[in-house]
């Protein structure tokens, strides 16, 4: 056992810090410190830099174009990532459905789809939630019937974040109605542009389109955009929500949001007029927020470790997303209070060469809705309540 | 020991829930905040002379139906429950309270007029950098022959846009911090040098950043004496503290229900969550959030009238506690929801936001600690 990093680890970390220093797009960093809402070309300008540099995707194989870093590298890539607070790369392509794609799928769907996650030129987004299936995801009954060569599919998709800039979806839906409810469904990939298929925003608390409704009728797909056999499309759900939830945890942006936190309460004030970091109160909580995120770190660090050797996220990784999500939720509740009175002005951007500003200090702008938005970490990726529930089954054996 | 309501207070209480339920239901309510200028004056309106509501805690002298403490706490719960975004507690209770406690030709001709629905009054204690402590202020007031200056920057005051007066704190004396020179002074909305910014709040109210330059708000601004506001104006702090609280006990019920509601018609697994352990003990720790926040609301309001460190420490323990209730009780409503809980799209997010603003107004749980070891340290020593 040994935490320090070897000289040729802290060469790669320095290589990766320079990298990002020289490289992020500076239109980018200008408009993160604006608190402007990021568009599509956004969103992608920093994915395409990683892209060129063969970075976006740490986690992949090499031989499907991934870096070929040991668990060591990815997680100093990350900390650099969060240390230089970068937009994050979107996961729906990288980390959700690639891996789905390499696993399971055939040798055309990876020449065909891989390259385009990699490059950005596809944007994806996800069609797993229904209106009646959020943690009861298996109870989904989104419809597709072969026809032929094709799949009819018919259903309304919920919480699909993103979609309104996506190109593909990955999407489960039910091919065998009379099976048990895990056992007939299927991975299907489809093109968002095709014919039946409509996305309507779904407005959230902070006033953000981040998500979206997803209605199909009559979408006519190709067999050949189905991932893995028909009706075993669970063991690929499966997969990609053990996946998705190891990124969830988001230990190095928590060790950013806490900084940001700690700057902002450096220039707040509490009531004598003292720094807020200077009250026994409020830099108690801090410290306490700061024991939980070591401690989160420390067990996603061995878990990483144990994935290393062979053993692939398995039940441990629900630990990692409660406890990671609980720790970026309360970073946004001390932001909130950090900023007092100016946590009420409803926040709104005006436009460049405006003479209107928004009210109150940048770092306030948006602590309230921020606070807000995420809520839905606990809610979403399996609810805490799902993940404690496979903890007490897998884990535990209850 | 009694805790039940007087008749009258009983028709108080059911005739404002009646109406909020006819005419003020969460659809209405959002049709309102999207008019120009995010509210329907209409209702307040209705407030002073439909219900005739306004003069509930003013005597009777001033034209009023002689209540007080209890009548601010049965509208204020009532007002919660519907998330109205109506300034009774920014005219009546603080605005009210300071023109009742000065006396004298504003208060027998502005008290009138507030009951009338006619005066609205912002209240105008905090600053960017005053934090919770209405000692640590920066705005400040001089005296020459025309009258009474303002100068300085006021934060975040409720109703500041459609307000017809301001009452604004300011110093004649001292330092930022210091108990000595805070005065307050009751000033008319359209004053010259008084400019504002208005924007909505993430809750769904209107509220003003107010600019004051060389203000001159003639010689009878003032009221009480020079210098020797703060305790007043703590009172009227409290005063509006324990008013908050029973808002947020109104507006905590309505969310417990909302989320009760919820819980039971949502299927998963073949049942209503509400079926499932984890979901039940949850309802039940928020029903018993809702439960001590009504009894610290109680606790609060009935010792208003005592003198000030005991009226400080029942106030603040009734803030502290509700903060925490507060937060605890919105998480859990919008974690029991689901997605369904974030969107804009139901009532319940809504009542979540409005709990959120409520925590921190007037002091957050933090404030409230420390102001409550500060009584017990002065008790000790």
């Amino acid at each position: 056992m040994d935490l320090a990093f070897s000289p040729e680890e802290r060469a790669f970390r320095d290589e990766v810090r320079s990298f990002i220093a020289d490289n992020y797009p500076p239109e980018l960093r200008g408009k993160q410190d604006e608190g402007e809402e990021l568009g599509k070309e956004d969103m992608l300008s920093w994915h395409r830099v990683l892209a060129r540099k063969g970075w976006v995707a740490p986690a992949w194989p090499k031989e499907y174009g991934g870096p070929g870093w040991n668990a060591t590298q990815r997680y100093i890539f990350s900390e650099e990532l969060a240390r230089a607070d970068t937009i994050p790369v979107l996961p729906f392509g990288i980390n959700m459905v690639g891996p789905v794609i390499y696993t399971f799928g055939t040798p055309e769907q990876k020449a065909r789809f891989l390259p385009r996650i990699l490059s950005g030129d596809d944007w994806w987004c996800q069609g797993y939630s229904e209106p009646g299936a959020g943690s009861d995801l298996a109870s989904l009954r989104t419809r597709a019937e072969r026809q032929g060569d094709h799949y009819i599919v018919n259903g309304q998709k919920t919480w699909t974040t993103l979609a309104q800039h996506a190109d593909w979806g990955f999407f489960l839906v039910r091919t065998d109605p009379a099976a048990k409810p895990q056992e007939g469904i299927s991975f299907l990939l489809i093109d968002m542009k095709t014919p039946g298929v409509t996305v309507r925003p779904i407005i959230t608390l902070g006033g953000e389109h981040e998500v979206n409704e997803v209605w199909l009728e009559n979408v006519k797909v190709p067999v050949e955009n189905r991932v893995f056999e028909e009706n075993k499309g669970w063991t690929c759900a499966k997969f990609l929500l053990a996946h998705e939830r190891t990124g969830i945890a988001g230990v190095a942006r928590s060790k950013r949001g806490i900084e940001r936190l700690k700057a902002i309460a450096r220039v707040e004030v509490d009531d004598d007029g003292q720094p807020l970091l200077m009250n026994p109160f409020f830099r108690r909580k801090v410290a306490d927020l700061e024991c939980d995120l070591t401690a989160l770190e420390f067990t996603e660090l061995r878990t990483l470790a144990g994935e290393a050797a062979g053993r692939g996220p398995g039940p441990e990784s629900s630990l990692l997303k409660v406890k990671g999500t609980e720790i970026q939720q309360r970073i946004t509740e001390l932001v909130l209070e950090a900023v007092g009175h100016y946590g009420a002005p409803y926040f709104r951007a005006f436009p460049e060469g405006s003479n209107e500003y928004p009210i109150g200090p940048a770092h306030a702008h948006r602590a309230a809705p921020t606070y807000f938005n995420m809520r839905k970490t606990s809610i979403y990726g399996g609810s805490n309540e799902i993940q404690r529930n496979i903890i007490a089954k897998m884990v535990l054996g209850l | 020991m009694d805790f039940s309501f007087t008749e009258t207070q009983g028709m108080l209480r059911d005739s404002l829930a009646r109406y909020l339920r006819e005419r003020y239901d969460f659809d209405t309510r959002q049709k309102m905040l999207a008019l120009e200028g995010g509210r329907d004056p209409a209702v307040w309106k209705a407030l002073a002379e439909e219900l005739g509501i306004l003069g509930a805690g003013f005597p009777e002298a001033h034209g009023g139906l002689g209540g007080g403490p209890v009548e601010h706490m049965v509208i204020m719960e009532e007002l919660g429950r519907a998330i109205a975004v109506e300034p009774y507690l920014d005219t009546c209770i603080v605005g009210g309270g300071a023109l009742l406690a000065a006396g004298g030709d504003h208060a027998e001709t502005l008290i009138p007029a507030i009951i009338a629905g006619e005066v609205i009054i912002g209240f105008a204690w905090a600053e960017a950098r005053s934090r919770y402590n209405p000692a640590r202020i920066a705005t400040r007031a001089s005296a020459d022959g025309s009258g009474w200056t303002l100068d300085g920057d006021k934060a975040v005051v409720i109703a500041g846009p459609y307000a017809t007066h301001y009452l604004v704190t300011a110093r004649t004396a001292g330092n930022p911090g210091d108990r000595d020179g805070v005065s307050l002074f009751l000033v008319g909305a359209g004053t010259a040098g008084i400019s504002r910014r208005d924007y909505p709040t993430v809750d769904g109210w209107m509220a003003s950043e107010l600019h004051f330059e060389r203000a001159n708000v003639g010689p009878h601004a003032l009221l009480g004496r020079e210098g020797k506001a703060l305790p007043l104006v703590e009172e009227l702090i409290d005063r509006a503290t324990a008013a908050t609280c029973a808002e947020a006990a109104g507006t905590m019920r309505r969310l417990h229900e909302l989320t009760l509601d919820y819980a039971r018609q949502r299927v998963q697994f073949g049942q209503p969550i509400s079926r499932f352990q984890v979901i039940q003990h949850r309802l039940v720790d928020m029903l018993m959030e809702v439960e001590q926040a009504v009894s610290m609301t109680y606790q609060a309001t009935l010792r208003l009238d005592l003198p000030a460190a005991e009226r400080a420490r029942a106030v603040s323990q009734a803030k502290a506690k509700i903060a925490k209730g507060a937060r605890f009780l919105g998480q859990a409503a919008i974690q029991t929801h689901g997605g369904i809980g974030i969107t804009n799209e139901l009532a319940a997010g809504h009542y979540f936001k409005r709990l959120t603003m409520l925590e921190s107004r007037f002091g957050d749980q933090d404030h409230h600690l420390a102001r409550l070891e500060a009584l017990m340290l002065a008790e000790a020593a």
